[in-house]
């Protein structure tokens, strides 16, 4: 589907949701996960006005909307890009196995990295005097939820010097959440890198003490994962319950 | 009968038995309690000296700090999560919770991000208000920020001041949003709505009079003993440690480097105002002090500029889809769709009253990607990671919070420092809890 912004639609068009778009009889694919080996990114999405079951009579219920996958950039990158990679290219002789994906999307650049590359490549990025990433601006996490590498943790680094910006991404998967810290260079990533453990349950080896930061410390489970369970949770007034969010029928 | 391992004495209580004996004298005897007085200490998170729920354990010799950690998430409120159960434009209603002191960065940080991701950009108009706003704001945490660190060291007149400065911000913020806080003005696209009749004057006579209430800041704390004691050579960190620890704001600018987003990194039009980055070269407390109120003085600057320039407009994106939840009109019954509008979708056009549907039902939808977009907040770098899965929700909001970040300082601010000097300390960090907790 096209953003609103390729298309601003009339008031009086036709439906935002075009025949063309609809695949009335897709079934569902029975697993996702060997569809998305290359690099998958974003959710699949199905159905369309949160109807499930059989009060769907608009067949706009199979409708399956593909997992988006950004795409591989191409030389030249434009911008500072290309000064980046290249010096990246220059000051970590391992580059190429190490940037698994290059993506320039909306004017920022994005490596994708091997983890067991990641303090080594944050190490040139942070040492190099073409470089100069001296601010780790965020660590983050994000659940692709249905990919084979779901969870992602995106660092922002900052260079002060030559006022550039890059993200690095790495995935791991659940059943090896394992990923190298970036807390002996950026010691800033130690409450961040905690979040993310705490939030999606990133493991981040050699991390100083990689305990629960915002949640409860004997809280079960991570909730920002993308199938942790929403609501549900006792409320210590006379017995009442509270409906999880995804379970209320605008959420759907 | 005497126990040679349980002597015993008899006192106005009854007699009581002691345990001594074999070669525990030796094994103890070097233990003094009075000299190796080494306490931990817990304060917080219910205590009125640590800014908020911010817990603080110090490890203490005397009156030294020997060791502190700093415990959060008590505030945690999962703002982050619940805005991907929410549509984009109602991301903004949760977001602006976040760090309540500084709403309109919140509101903006993200909606920047978002316009990003639809590759849009708000009409010039509203990017002025936003400034406008952010710069007030500006004025108005800083207020609260001299006003609470005012009263934690005991300054009480800095503090009833310092409120009585901030309530003529948030009178502004009412007239302009119709809230106080937690506004939900600055929205995907523009914002909600054109600035009320009569902005000009009113929002004038508020800049001279945000310059008497600083003049009088000047008057009261620059020169006073106490509270020059209380602030120089407290809290020191350098341009080192901020950089390594992330710290960004103030923090960064009173250690000495000019680090400000507004003039290395400018967006919405900022490069093209006049205004100072005012740094200073202790790194203490007191030249967070004295960088904070510098940059107030800066900050009406910029709104008295923002005025001159703002022109007749729009004041949000022409795409309907986007504009919908702004084109709203104040009816007897309060703010809501306008007359024609309900008109049009009740009467005359069925494909009108899908479009109403669909969008308020759903909102619009962003096309996939990831942006990182970041503002310049009165605490320091406010970045938002938004990524969109192409739905018509975000699909990961995670906010950069400066509270969060700068916090991580407080250890190496007050270690080897008195315990009374950790207040001051954090105060000058100036954390929000809630952007610290989100």
């Amino acid at each position: 589907m096209g953003g609103p912004v390729d298309r601003p639609v009339p008031e009086d068009s036709a439906p935002e949701q075009s025949a063309a778009d609809i695949q009335r009889a897709t079934p569902p694919p029975e697993s996702t996960i060997d569809r998305m080996t290359d690099s998958p990114y974003g959710t699949e999405q199905r159905g369309m006005f949160g109807v499930a079951g059989s009060g769907d009579t608009t067949g706009f219920g199979g409708l399956v909307r593909e997992p988006w996958t950004a795409p591989t950039a191409e030389r030249p990158y434009g911008s500072y890009f290309d000064d980046i990679v290249d010096a990246l290219f220059e000051a970590y002789p391992d580059a190429e196995a190490a940037i698994t994906k290059v993506v320039v999307d909306r004017d920022e650049l994005t490596l994708h990295i091997a983890r067991e590359h990641l303090t080594g490549v944050a190490t040139a990025l942070r040492n190099d005097p073409s470089l100069r990433f001296e601010l780790c601006s965020s660590v983050s996490g994000v659940d692709y939820l249905g990919s084979t590498n779901r969870l992602h943790s995106v660092a922002h680094l900052t260079s002060m010097t030559y006022r550039r910006r890059v993200r690095l991404e790495t995935s791991v998967s659940v059943e090896d959440p394992h990923l190298p810290s970036l807390t002996g260079l950026y010691p800033g990533a130690d409450w961040q890198e905690r979040e993310t453990y705490d939030m999606f349950g990133i493991i981040y080896d050699g991390h100083p003490s990689l305990t629960r930061i915002l949640m409860p410390d004997d809280w079960d489970g991570h909730p920002q994962r993308k199938d942790y369970p929403l609501g549900g949770i006792p409320v210590q007034y006379k017995g009442a319950t509270i409906p999880p969010p995804d379970e209320r029928r605008a959420y759907k | 009968m005497t126990d040679a391992y349980a002597p015993s004495r008899a006192t106005t209580e009854g007699r009581v038995y002691n345990l001594t004996g074999g070669d525990w004298d030796k094994i103890v005897g070097g233990h003094d309690p009075i000299k190796d007085e080494r306490l931990v200490l817990n304060m917080g998170p219910q205590h009125p000296s640590t800014h908020g729920v911010l817990r603080l354990v110090l490890e203490l010799e005397g009156e030294t700090v020997t060791d502190a950690r700093v415990v959060v998430g008590y505030l945690h409120t999962g703002i982050e999560k619940n805005t991907e159960y929410r549509n984009w434009t109602q991301g903004v209603t949760f977001l602006t919770r976040a760090d309540y002191l500084s709403p309109f960065y919140n509101e903006t940080v993200y909606c920047l991000g978002v316009e990003r991701l639809l590759g849009i950009e708000a009409p010039s108009r509203a990017q002025l208000i936003r400034v406008l706003m952010m710069e007030i704001n500006r004025l108005s945490s800083h207020w609260v920020w001299l006003a609470t660190g005012g009263m934690e060291l005991g300054a009480l007149t800095a503090m009833t001041n310092g409120f009585r400065a901030r309530e003529k911000c948030l009178d502004i913020f009412e007239f302009v949003t119709g809230l106080r806080m937690n506004h939900a003005y600055v929205r995907p696209g523009g914002v909600a709505q054109d600035l009320p009749e009569g902005y000009d004057e009113r929002i004038r006579a508020f800049v001279k009079d945000q310059r008497v209430e600083l003049g009088g800041v000047n008057k009261l704390l620059h020169g006073q003993p106490i509270w020059v004691n209380r602030l120089k050579d407290v809290g020191w960190i350098g341009v080192e440690g901020c950089i390594a620890l992330g710290i960004t704001g103030p923090l960064l600018r009173a250690a000495g480097l000019p680090w400000d987003l507004r003039k290395t990194e400018p967006y919405l039009g900022y490069e093209t105002f006049d205004f100072e980055v005012p740094t200073d070269d202790r790194g203490d407390s007191w030249s967070r002090f004295v960088v904070r109120v510098a940059e107030m003085w800066e900050s009406c600057k910029i709104i008295e500029q923002v005025l001159d320039r703002l022109e007749p407009g729009p004041t949000m994106h022409d795409d309907p889809k986007i504009a919908w939840p702004a084109k709203l009109s104040l009816g007897p019954d309060g703010l809501g769709n306008s007359l024609e509008h309900v008109q049009k979708i009740m009467a005359t056009s069925m494909e009108s009253l899908i479009h109403h549907f669909k969008l308020v039902t759903e909102g619009f939808r962003v096309p996939p990607g990831q942006v990182y977009s970041k503002v310049e907040s009165p605490r320091g770098e406010l970045g938002a990671h938004i990524v969109s899965d192409g739905g018509t929700r975000p699909y990961r909001v995670h906010f950069r919070e400066p509270s969060f970040i700068n916090l991580q300082g407080v250890a190496t601010m007050s270690i080897g420092g008195m315990i009374a000097d950790v207040i001051a300390s954090v105060a000058s960090i100036d954390p929000v809890m809630g952007g610290c907790d989100r």
